[in-house]
């Protein structure tokens, strides 16, 4: 039986449109180009339905979040809200700072001073999310008469992470400290978030 | 498939003539469930669950439907919509609601019992391997749904099981933050979370109707497996499913109703968990949050990576608990033993049991404080599970000296009322 390359003209000879057969392949670049196309055009109609699922504009409109400070004592924290999630304000006793300074980079499974998760000549307001980083429950610790857990400043209840005085990462399965979000003072007594 | 000796439609009624000419439904309809379908004739009460697992589907459906007529899909309204209108001012709310909520463990206590059957007997195996994946999908698609069912009520469980189980996806190096975040639709479930997961808990359901077509589809062809693993081999073996099975799928049909009544009427709150009338409050996590039951094991698993080794605990968790299920896949090729049931395989079948036991342990522990003698226990179970599929199943099927099996299924079937007859008489 004849294959299909045995089908093909000798060379030279014309298509019966008249056009060369030098190259018997051509015809197979049409449609690798069509198919090419059509999953080309497949992808950009996909593409809107997964990025409908994307943060809308109006929960992107929900994304800085003012905080008022001259409430808050030292040694006390409040919960706020920042982008629906919990956001823990405290405000570090100076034991407290001193307790978080005197731990060696090389203990920590995130090493990160406590002067790196503040902002300068502010070094007693720890402002992080309330999220543990495990599986995202809010941690103990912000309330009053809350557990603060072994190293003094927070404690997850789902599966037991620990959070020291500057909310770093000591015990249990987290895998990193409490996010700093982005932060800034506009005055003395208020943070923006955000 | 259809054994030679399948009886054949032969409508009587000359509407049913006029319907079977023009789209052969009822023929279809017939040779799938009716007496047109032979099926080995000693199948035990185990062979109810799969039918047991549809009539759960449907009821799943059917409530849901009308759920959803009444549910608002809003963080501001979704638990005052469930917990106030259709508990309280719906007619017979209150009974859509338990029996949709109880359903759901109803369903998981079936297919679970389908699974054990399934395993025991050998169902897995050639040539029913394709039967077997078409379940693990169809598991799979069903605990998807009943998670994002259970968020909708949006209480305190609802909200931090969303929480806690799309942060599954943040372990996932590099893209997990975005996947999450494209999955919430936010940074914390809320209003967009709750109405995808609305949408989807819909559409899902449908999804898993059209698996269950194909997984009966895959069983017709080589036909149903049996308790001995012998496979058919002449009309003597089988009995037609109709009326033999129905009758027999109907008694079992009414237990399940009985446990379902009761479970629905007596008890509707026993599975469930009292925080969850408690309305979602994103700032406060529960001092002891845990998945429903039939989640249980699998969240033991989850937990029981506590400690970094190369990759972080949590994505090890994840990963182990991902893949405690997705290596049901490949049980058709780590079981090479030529011999289908589990009642002729006594080494298959003590590691059997004990593999039972442990899935319960591994329930036990989901369940319990993450304190250090369960943290230890769940870590001792889950090692086992995976080493009872990966390493003690394949060595099994090659070491084991199985016992004779019979020559055919009447003759299993004759041996059995044979050696009953003479205990009566003895």
């Amino acid at each position: 039986m004849a294959t299909l390359d045995q089908a093909v003209p000798p060379e030279g000879a014309a298509g019966p449109e008249g056009e060369s057969l030098e190259n018997p392949r051509r015809r197979d670049w049409l449609q690798y180009a069509a198919v090419s196309f059509g999953a080309v055009g497949a992808g950009v109609v996909v593409l809107p339905l997964i990025n409908s699922m994307n943060p809308s504009a109006d929960v992107l409109a929900q994304s800085t979040t003012e905080v008022d400070l001259s409430a808050i004592e030292p040694g006390q924290a409040i919960k706020a809200t920042f982008r629906k999630q919990p956001l823990f304000v405290r405000n570090l006793t100076q034991k407290e700072i001193d307790e978080a300074n005197a731990v060696p980079l090389s203990a920590l499974r995130d090493p990160q001073t406590l002067a790196e998760r503040t902002k300068e000549g502010h070094e007693n307001w720890l402002i992080t999310l309330g999220v543990c980083t495990h599986l995202g429950c809010v941690p103990l610790g912000a309330g009053e008469g809350e557990n603060r857990g072994p190293f003094g400043g927070y404690f997850c209840p789902c599966h037991g992470s620990a959070y020291d005085t500057a909310a770093r990462i000591r015990q249990g399965p987290a895998p990193s400290n409490l996010v700093v979000p982005d932060y800034e003072f506009t005055s003395d007594t208020t943070v923006t978030v955000g | 498939m259809s054994f030679p000796w399948a009886k054949q439609y032969a409508p009587k009624h000359p509407v049913m003539q006029w319907i079977d000419e023009k789209l052969p439904l009822p023929r279809f309809v017939y040779n799938a469930i009716g007496s047109g379908y032979p099926v080995p004739r000693n199948l035990n009460y185990f062979w109810n669950f799969g039918v047991l697992s549809g009539v759960a589907l449907v009821c799943q459906i059917v409530t849901g439907v009308i759920l959803a007529m009444h549910f608002h899909s809003s963080a501001a309204g979704a638990f005052e919509s469930v917990n106030g209108t259709i508990m309280r001012d719906v007619n017979a709310g209150w009974f859509l609601r338990f029996a949709h909520a109880n359903g759901a463990s109803m369903f998981f206590i079936v297919v679970y019992t389908h699974i054990a059957r399934g395993l025991y007997y050998g169902s897995y195996k050639a040539p029913r391997e394709m039967v077997w994946l078409l379940g693990v999908v169809i598991f799979l698609l069903l605990m998807a749904t009943a998670f994002m069912g259970y968020v909708l009520p949006w209480g305190q469980m609802s909200f931090w099981g969303a929480q806690v189980i799309t942060g599954f996806f943040s372990a996932i190096p590099v893209v997990g933050d975005w996947i999450r975040i494209w999955l919430l639709g936010g940074y914390a479930p809320d209003d967009a979370a709750l109405n995808r997961f609305f949408s989807l808990h819909y559409l899902l359901p449908f999804v898993i109707a059209a698996v269950v077509i194909l997984h009966i589809w895959a069983l017709h062809i080589p036909g149903s497996s049996n308790p001995t693993g012998v496979e058919v081999k002449d009309e003597q073996d089988t009995v037609p499913f109709h009326p033999y099975y129905t009758a027999k799928d109907g008694l079992g049909l009414v237990v399940f109703l009985i446990v379902f009544a009761l479970l629905i009427f007596f008890a509707p709150d026993m599975l469930g968990h009292p925080d969850n009338y408690i309305p979602a409050n994103p700032l406060s996590t529960p001092a002891h949050i845990v998945p429903e039951w039939y989640f249980l094991p699998f969240y033991a698993i989850l937990k029981s990576f506590t400690f970094d080794l190369i990759l972080p605990a949590k994505l090890w968790g994840v990963l182990a608990m991902f893949g405690s299920i997705l290596l049901m896949f490949f049980l058709p090729w780590l079981d090479k033993s030529p011999v289908r049931s589990g009642s002729y395989r006594p080494m298959y079948r003590i590691f059997f049991w004990i593999m039972i036991v442990d899935v319960f342990v591994l329930g036990y522990v989901g369940g319990a404080e993450p304190i250090a003698r369960n943290v230890i226990l769940g870590q001792i179970a889950s090692m086992y599970y995976f080493a009872h599929f990966l390493i003690i199943v394949p060595i099994v099927s090659r070491l084991e000296r199985p016992k004779p099996l019979p020559n055919s299924i009447t003759e299993a079937v004759l041996a059995k009322g044979k050696s009953g007859e003479t205990a009566v008489s003895a």
